[in-house]
């Protein structure tokens, strides 16, 4: 199974987020994410779709998306030819001295930031490729997780 | 000119060349039905026992003429009641506009009486829906819902109008009729690649569907058909698009095809689908289908290329549009070994069923039916052994004659349909044929037939059994009849009676003409309570996953 990015425009209707997730829904396709705002014309939104499957999946994907009266535009972004970003937030248990200069050591090679902290907790921001994230949340999964917060690739085409 | 919501609904319809709708009147539609009781000759409201029934006479007008059947329906049951009726027009590339009211605005999600969310409902069965929430967005949501519903894949769009917006008003400018024409561009090096396959082809087969009754293609297929000399084998939704006596006709194709059609897709190097979408009922194994052959598929929509089978070539084009511009790329050929063999697979291979006429078997029914209601008469079908029998042995000969639910498959959906057809066609012979299984489940909407002397004549296949469930029991499950034993005691002439109709029952194929006769000379509806053997199957068969090596006979 492939992953594929698609850079969706749609019309900025009431509903129109129901009607992409129920054609996924219905057809059987797999999301793994799915991220959708307002672009610079207040009538169209975009959304960011990473999906999984293979080629005739794709293609039926894009046939399927594009039959949609409110859908305006597909792409099939590839990864080189466009930016991608993730945002994500993880909430760490760190009581002690030694726990919170790891996690500021750690931070500091990930180019991740400490947003908050209190006598117990640090959240820690990010804002990367997918695949930097997961190996971000891989190596912070040494310290004990409290909560973890992702907010789904936003891309676009380079 | 300002008008309120509902004037403005009548008006846009008139607009769009609406001038009979299919519906049931609620409290949400209150305001609906008084424009609609002002402008009873603008438009014909025809009223059903049941939303639907509506939902089916809107497609079957829709089938019957091509032009944008509309049904409409009060909100929460009467919108829910509509769907099995939507769903089986989008199945079927049906062009149709559902109306529902729903409650006022200030009303919606608080699970107000007669709520439901219908455009959520609607959502995979549906070209596209609306949520009407403002009076001035009305006339335009109108406009845009027949251009969706009767451009590319014709479709259902439902329209959702909250009780406010259908009182409140706004200026109402017309606008003429939305055309909707559109062209498919196919290239001099698309017709050529096609031509040039078909040039190479020794072993040629067409196999086409729905969406050459859509596009009106027969006549330029036959003639790709002649003048290349290549059989054509067609699915249930194109029955009709070419004449039955057409020698190069291979008839149907599919879990019910010929067997001849099966060995010609089996053996072809070159099958040409046009319309048509592999559906698991034609390609019942779609890692065999066609497996020595190149596969083209010529198809209005993108998505279905592809989709079910991986093709070697394709074009996204109405069929009509394509054939046309095909015809002067194709020489002239023959290709007279495959055409002998396959008319001899036709003479060894093909089912003959055995004639006996102190009872009636279905394809004697059939047989005498299509003789006395001759070549101009409107069939549609309910679901189930009598739907299969009627698309094997039909003889219809023009399109949209033939009125069947291929698509979802919704026992039912005839006596609607029929309606719908009647309503388009007054002059026309209309003829519905059911089973006692599908007959029962909307049998209601008789009452509609007596109260529009609509003179349906519907011939029920009565066997007592749910046939084709139990066929299947029978083939595939050791006889264990579960539930399709009926152990029913209607009887249809007192049914018919008690609705104001005419009812028959016959018990063999003279009791059947002399029966249909009479029928034939009527003004209201007729029922023919024909009584067939519960053992009766169709034959042949192709089990859902098998192949040709698979095909059940006797």
């Amino acid at each position: 199974m492939e992953k594929y990015i698609l850079s969706v425009t749609v019309q900025n209707n009431a509903g129109v987020l129901a009607r992409v997730s129920s054609l996924f829904g219905r057809r059987g396709y797999n999301i793994d994410s799915l991220t959708v705002s307002a672009t610079n014309d207040p009538k169209v939104s975009r959304m960011s779709i990473i999906v999984q499957g293979d080629e005739p999946i794709l293609e039926q994907i894009i046939k399927q998306l594009l039959k949609l009266e409110e859908v305006q535009r597909v792409d099939h972004l590839q990864e080189d030819e466009s930016c991608c970003s993730e945002l994500v937030f993880v909430k760490l248990r760190a009581e002690s001295g030694s726990e919170r200069d790891a996690i500021r050591q750690l931070c500091d090679l990930y180019a991740a930031h400490i947003v908050e902290s209190t006598e117990q907790t640090m959240i820690v921001e990010l804002s990367e490729v997918p695949s930097r994230i997961d190996a971000f949340l891989d190596v912070i999964s040494n310290f004990e997780v409290v909560e973890m917060s992702r907010s789904g690739v936003t891309a676009i085409q380079k | 000119m300002v008008k309120n919501g509902s004037e403005i609904l009548v008006e846009a319809l008139v607009e769009q060349g609406v001038d009979t709708i299919f519906g049931y009147p609620g409290g949400a539609v209150l305001n609906i039905y008084d424009a609609l009781y002002k402008n009873s000759d603008r438009i014909r409201h025809i009223l059903t026992a049941h939303e639907q029934g509506a939902a089916h006479a809107a497609d079957g007008y829709a089938r019957a003429t091509g032009k944008v059947g509309v049904c409409l329906a009060t909100s929460g049951p009467g919108a829910t009641n509509l769907v099995t009726g939507i769903a089986t027009a989008y199945m079927d590339s049906i062009p149709m506009v559902a109306i529902t009211g729903n409650v006022g605005t200030s009303l919606i999600g608080r699970d107000s009486f007669q709520e439901v969310y219908i455009a959520g409902i609607t959502m995979p069965i549906t070209k596209h829906n609306f949520v009407v929430r403002h009076v001035e967005e009305l006339a335009d949501t109108i406009r845009s819902a027949f251009r969706i519903a009767a451009s590319g894949r014709p479709g259902p769009v439902l329209i959702d109008i909250p009780k406010d917006v259908t009182s409140a008003e706004c200026e109402y400018i017309p606008e003429p009729k939305v055309e909707v024409k559109e062209t498919y561009d196919v290239t001099a090096e698309q017709l050529e690649t096609v031509a040039g396959m078909i040039a190479q082809a020794e072993r040629p087969i067409i196999y086409f569907g729905g969406g050459v009754e859509t596009a009106d293609a027969g006549a330029a297929l036959l003639e790709l058909m002649r003048k290349a000399d290549i059989p054509a084998a067609h699915t249930m939704m194109a029955i009709g698009c070419i004449p039955d006596t057409e020698p190069l006709s291979l008839g149907l194709v599919g879990m019910h095809g010929t067997v001849s059609a099966a060995w010609a897709v089996e053996r072809s190097d070159l099958l040409i689908c046009i319309g048509a979408r592999f559906s698991d009922r034609v390609a019942t194994n779609p890692r065999r289908f066609a497996p020595k052959a190149k596969v083209v598929h010529i198809d209005i929509d993108a998505a279905e290329i592809n989709k079910n089978i991986g093709v070697d070539y394709s074009v996204v084009s109405d069929a009509e549009n394509f054939l046309e511009a095909l015809l002067p790329y194709i020489k002239e050929a023959k290709h007279t070994a495959w055409r002998e063999q396959i008319a001899e697979w036709r003479k060894t291979l093909d089912y003959v069923p055995k004639d006996d006429d102190s009872v009636i078997h279905p394809h004697q029914l059939l047989r005498t039916l299509y003789d006395m209601i001759g070549d101009d008469a409107i069939v549609a079908t309910d679901v189930g052994q009598h739907q299969l029998w009627s698309a094997q042995y039909n003889r219809c000969r023009k399109i949209r004659h033939f009125l069947t639910s291929g698509g979802l498959g919704t026992m039912g959906f005839g006596y609607g349909a029929a309606m719908g057809a009647q309503v388009a066609f007054p002059d026309k012979t209309v003829v519905h044929i059911t089973g006692d299984g599908s007959f029962h489940m909307n049998l209601n909407e008789l009452c509609t037939a007596v109260t529009y002397n609509l003179p349906i004549i519907t011939i029920i296949m009565n066997n007592n059994v749910l046939g084709n469930v139990r066929q299947w029991q029978t083939m595939f499950y050791e006889k264990r009849y579960s539930q399709t034993n009926l152990y029913r005691k209607t009887d249809y002439i007192k049914l018919a009676d008690a609705f104001g109709g005419r009812g028959f029952r016959v018990t063999n194929i003279a009791e059947l003409r002399a029966a249909l006769a009479d029928a034939l000379q009527r003004t209201g509806p007729v029922l023919i309570d024909c009584r067939i053997d519960k053992d009766e199957r169709v034959l042949p068969m192709i089990p859902a996953g098998g192949t040709v090596d698979d095909i059940v006979a006797d």
